[in-house]
């Protein structure tokens, strides 16, 4: 075919194009996936019963803000990352600096504490580290659907921030559950888990978004 | 141009130099124009979308040539490029951002493409270097070939519905709701049929055979 004619064929009833529709599909991939790992917590393991108190309501305060700025950061980066040539490199340090302080902080609570295996362990690290992969899967595939109705170029990155919203929605909604109030805990598996699902999601990315 | 040719008795570095300024000057004067019939071809203006593509297949078309003869690839084979990535820029134009310049985000598309094309090709597996937005506007061919792509063949490979859809509204040139009323299709329907007409006309291009 001549190019010609394939423009005459593109340009015949030329719609028009509504903005703001990738945001919205996007935070709907977020709302709707994060609202599916809570009900998913709340049918398999169930939230917390007892009744928060001071410290308590502290780690888990900890754990929903830290999650959550996550979900926010990844959600703002994916708007950039689901069009060509936007890059948003200064995001991804904010995440990359977000990690280390969470890990830095973990460290230096291992350092001042005497009973070590139970603050790495903590006394559900089972149920965690199979938790949040689980919660996140659903979140993944609406992600990964709303992000193939965009056109992004680094597929690898966009993979990887997929995966780590993903996780990160899966971390918030284990959070209403976890029992564990220990800052290396949070660390190692909340932190550890959602790196795995940004590494999966950064290793079936250019498969999954190849357009 | 009198100012170029005195340059060049002072020497050849200056003149390339000026070469460049004046093909940057270029740049800065095609891309207005660009954007501005990229947005109004957004609100639906059916004219300043053909003449946005026939301006960007002219430039596409220097630029996959110079690239393939950079790879040692055959130039022929351009023409399925630039086609390819006129699908892609109708078919994804909902990823442009307005308040951004339209060049880079079409030279985004092009780089994507080229790179996916070397990989389906197995050329080559180095990354093509990100150069310029600019590189996509210093070149420009007008000669047209006839492409890969064959219409006839892609009409007898969709659903009767999709066929019909793309037969009314992109060939015959009838309104969604005239296409609607003849086919007996939601208008809705219509939409989406051409737009999965339009989508297999780019796998098309990217899982035939190389020649």
């Amino acid at each position: 075919m001549r190019t010609d004619k394939l423009i005459d064929i593109l340009s015949t009833n030329v719609e028009p194009v509504k903005p703001g529709l990738l945001e919205k599909t996007l935070a709907w991939a977020v709302v709707v996936g994060g609202a599916t790992a809570f009900c998913l917590m709340l049918a398999t393991v169930g939230a917390r019963r007892e009744i928060l108190n001071g410290s308590e309501l502290g780690f888990f305060a900890l754990k929903i803000g830290w999650t959550l700025s996550l979900i926010l950061i990844g959600y703002l980066l994916l708007t950039k990352l689901i069009r060509p040539v936007q890059t948003g490199r200064k995001l991804v340090a904010v995440i990359s600096f977000s990690f280390l302080a969470v890990a830095v902080a973990g460290a230096v609570a291992l350092i001042g504490s005497a009973d070590r295996r139970i603050i790495i362990l903590g006394t559900q690290w089972v149920t965690c580290a199979l938790c949040i992969p689980l919660f996140a899967t659903v979140p993944f595939i609406l992600l990964i659907w709303a992000l193939r109705k965009g056109a992004p170029t680094n597929l690898k990155r966009t993979g990887a921030i997929a995966g780590l919203v993903a996780g990160a929605l899966g971390a918030m909604a284990y959070a209403f559950h976890c029992p564990d109030d220990f800052l290396p805990f949070l660390a190692i598996w909340y932190g550890g888990l959602i790196a795995l699902c940004a590494f999966i999601g950064a290793k079936f990315g250019p498969r999954l978004l190849r357009w | 141009m009198a100012a170029i040719r005195k340059v060049h008795r002072r020497g050849r570095f200056k003149c390339n130099q000026l070469r460049r300024i004046a093909e940057l000057m270029d740049v800065r004067s095609i891309e207005p124009e660009l954007r501005s019939l990229m947005v109004a071809g957004l609100e639906g203006d059916a004219a300043a979308h053909k003449m946005l593509l026939e301006k960007l297949s002219v430039q596409l078309r220097g630029y996959f040539k110079a690239q393939l003869g950079r790879y040692g690839r055959d130039p022929v084979e351009a023409e399925d490029l630039v086609q390819e990535v006129l699908i892609a820029v109708h078919t994804r134009r909902h990823t442009y951002d307005r308040s951004q310049l339209l060049t880079p985000w079409v030279y985004a598309i092009a780089r994507y493409k080229f790179s996916d094309y070397l990989r389906r090709s197995k050329i080559s597996r180095t990354d093509v270097p990100i150069e310029d937005a600019e590189a996509l506007t210093a070149y420009n061919d007008s000669a047209q070939v006839e492409s890969n792509l064959d219409l006839d063949k892609l009409l007898a490979g969709i659903s009767p519905k999709t066929r019909q859809a793309i037969q009314y509204v992109k060939l015959e040139g009838l309104s969604v709701s005239e296409a609607a009323a003849r086919s007996g299709m939601s208008e809705s329907a219509v939409k989406v049929a051409v737009h999965r007409g339009l989508k297999a006309l780019a796998t098309m291009i990217t899982k035939k055979e190389p020649r």
